[in-house]
């Protein structure tokens, strides 16, 4: 791909998922360049990711869908520096993470990166406040602030009342809620949710979604890989992956 | 270098917040925890009381061993066990054996550095407090006894060169006999009998260590004749009951001729003990046809003594060191399960920024913990079950201070040993197989 055709994407994009006030020189917070994965299964090579170009801009929000094989999972593994590109280039906010060390890779995703998965993954030994707090713990940040911090996000997510409550004590959408706040401990640049509804029932996960939007509007960058057409109905922008490809990428479609 | 940076990286507040994780960790399930510890329980507490029961037997030998001086060879008159030559010995009515004044004269006139020799003889009676009696001994002896024997006098004193020269009539009770023949009254300046001699009483000597160790552990037993002895100069002893001695016992007449019951002979020089031992053995073998004598050298009980410690310290060390590896193994073992059943968590802390190192000092720490708590309870046990034997076997247990540290320190070192290996595992792990993984 071009350059030329490259930028034309980028102010096609930010227009439109910033509408009005869109601002056409920000820097995208990941910018990943020819990125592909490759799995050796047996005497096979399997190509994962093929040829993958996507920028993401500061602020927003948006839905990666595909059918299963499609390389979703990949992708997400790929941009939580999970795991790392077998070609190509991923920048996180600027920096080239793609052939960073395990222990720098760490220090992005605690960094940079706020995790919630489909089933929660909260550590059962742990109560509400604690759970908030293990991110906090790996950056170094002191005992009393990252306490104060979680106990402010507790509040904020509404499990105020809940604060010593171990995980199993809780509903799903309060555990999805403690993982929410939990990823938003570090104030990550973006924020990655697998499936985060997935094992909701559509009350709870629509309290999720809610939440979600009003992350979005509050600023943050989010990425969320569903396989839920209505969820993505709410993202500003969709992308659908097949066969390890972009196929769709709803920005550069208008 | 890895390792410098390893270190690095551990803040004392990191640390705090671990510990307090590992403990939450293995509180989760307590009874797991407390079973794996158990193993560390019992190393731990059989290496300290091993430690204290071994300690205190070799205290006890070598204490006993000491008493009857290291520089000092022990030769004693035994009566021979051939029964044919006793039966015709008694018809000739006498039966002679025993260490004779010959060999004594030769002993000190051959063997180089024979400093003094204490030669004693006993004569077995009761002795009589005016109407109180006692199964006990005469013991003729010399007046420096005491210094060779390493026996205090606790009252008044022993007797002189003189009086043994003078063959008084003098006597020293051992604490026992004081006991028995004067329960009320002071024994110093009374008069004690045996057969048709008196002897005044002129001071108190303590009893013999090896004898009153046998007589405490059998305490309350019927009264032994043992350690009941009036020691007399030997001269005045000869003066008074002869040579030979004569017994009426139950309708039986015996008579016996033993010219010392027990010499002493002190070496000058530590160091020429053994030689010294081997001369005077060469001396008796030539002048006894029959083995009616006994030759101790303290000197080399106490080797012996050493020796057979060590090779107790190296059977009781091996024991606890076998029984430390398997809580050990023990711990490995459940640490491994752990790992596995937690890989999910690990997964997720190395999502939220856990390094690898951040891993293994989660499993390091906890595993310490366990070996760690293990250890104390450990050494709460050991240090009880000294104080138990103690108790009821009546035995001198020594619990050295270092031995609780050492153990615990073990303990903790265990846990890092067996920790290791788990955490590595742990931290080796692909994240996203970890996250993966139900």
């Amino acid at each position: 791909m071009s350059d030329f055709s490259s930028d034309a994407l980028v102010e096609n994009g930010l227009t439109n998922s910033l509408g009005a006030e869109g601002c056409d020189h920000r820097k995208p917070v990941i910018e990943l360049l020819g990125v592909e994965k490759h799995y050796q299964m047996g005497s096979v090579l399997v190509k994962a990711l093929r040829g993958i170009d996507l920028k993401i801009f500061p602020g927003d929000y948006i839905s990666i869908l595909g059918p299963s094989g499609g390389g979703k999972s990949t992708m997400l593994n790929i941009l939580g520096c999970l795991d790392q590109p077998s070609i190509g280039t991923y920048l996180l906010n600027g920096t080239d993470v793609s052939n960073l060390s395990d222990d720098a890779l760490s220090l992005v995703r605690g960094k940079e990166l706020g995790f919630i998965f489909q089933s929660y993954n909260l550590i059962q030994q742990l109560s509400v406040v604690e759970n908030i707090e293990v991110p906090l713990f790996y950056q170094g940040v002191s005992e009393k602030e990252s306490r104060e911090t979680a106990i402010e996000l507790a509040i904020k997510v509404g499990l105020g009342k809940r604060l010593d409550h171990r995980p199993t004590e809780l509903s799903g959408g309060q555990q999805q809620r403690v993982a929410i706040a939990r990823a938003l401990a570090n104030d990550p640049a973006v924020i990655l949710a697998d499936e985060a509804t997935g094992n909701l029932d559509s009350k709870s996960g629509g309290d999720i979604l809610e939440i979600f939007d009003q992350l979005n509007s509050d600023g943050k960058t989010l990425v969320m890989i569903t396989h839920d057409e209505d969820m993505a109905e709410r993202t500003h922008r969709v992308i659908r992956l097949k066969d390890g490809g972009i196929a769709f990428d709803s920005r550069t479609e208008n | 270098m890895t390792f410098l940076t390893f270190l690095r990286g551990i803040s004392l507040f990191r640390l705090k917040r671990s510990i307090v994780l590992g403990v939450k960790s293995l509180w989760m399930h307590k009874l797991r925890s407390l079973l794996t510890a158990l193993g560390i329980v019992f190393g731990v507490a059989s290496v300290i009381a091993m430690l204290a029961i071994g300690e205190g037997a070799s205290f006890e030998a070598q204490q006993q061993i000491k008493e009857l001086g290291s520089q000092n060879i022990i030769l004693e008159s035994v009566k021979p066990t051939n029964t044919t030559t006793a039966g015709e010995q008694e018809r000739s009515l006498i039966l002679e054996y025993g260490l004779t004044y010959q060999d004594i004269t030769q002993i000190q006139a051959t063997v180089p550095g024979v400093q003094i020799t204490v030669p004693s003889r006993r004569v077995k009676d009761f002795l009589w407090n005016v109407s109180q009696s006692v199964d006990g001994t005469a013991f003729g002896t010399v007046p420096w006894f005491p210094k060779m024997k390493n026996r205090d006098v606790i009252r008044g004193r022993f007797f002189t060169e003189i009086e043994m020269k003078d063959c008084s009539p003098v006597c020293v009770l051992t604490e026992s006999l004081a006991r028995n023949l004067f329960p009320l009254n002071e024994p110093i300046g009374q008069t004690v009998r045996m057969q048709t001699s008196y002897f005044r009483v002129v001071g108190v000597i303590e009893d013999d260590p090896a004898v009153a160790a046998t007589e405490s552990a059998l305490e309350g037993s019927a009264e032994s004749s043992e350690g009941m002895e009036m020691i007399i100069p030997i001269t005045t002893l000869e003066d008074h009951f002869g040579e030979v001695l004569v017994k009426y016992r139950s309708g039986s007449f015996e008579a016996e001729k033993v010219e010392y019951h027990e010499v002493t002979a002190r070496i000058e020089d530590a160091d020429d003990v053994m030689p010294a031992a081997l001369a005077i053995q060469h001396i008796l073998e030539q002048n006894h046809e029959d083995l009616d004598y006994k030759m101790t050298v303290p000197l080399d009980l106490l080797r012996r003594a050493e020796r057979t410690k060590q090779i107790f310290n190296i059977v009781l060390g091996s024991i606890a060191a076998i029984s430390l590896l398997v809580g050990g193994i023990g711990i490995m073992n459940i640490m491994l399960a752990t790992v596995t059943e937690r890989t999910r968590e690990i997964g997720i802390r190395r999502a939220l920024g856990a390094k690898r190192k951040d891993i293994v000092m989660q499993f390091l720490i906890e595993t310490v913990i366990l070996s760690g708590a293990g250890g104390l309870l450990g050494v709460g046990v050991g240090l009880a079950i000294p104080l138990a034997v103690t108790q009821f076997a009546n035995m001198v247990t020594i619990i050295e201070f270092w031995a609780p540290t050492l153990a615990f320190t073990i303990s903790v070192a265990i846990g890092v040993l067996f920790g290791i290996y788990p955490a590595f595992r742990a931290a080796g792990m692909n994240p996203v197989e970890a996250l993966r993984h139900e």
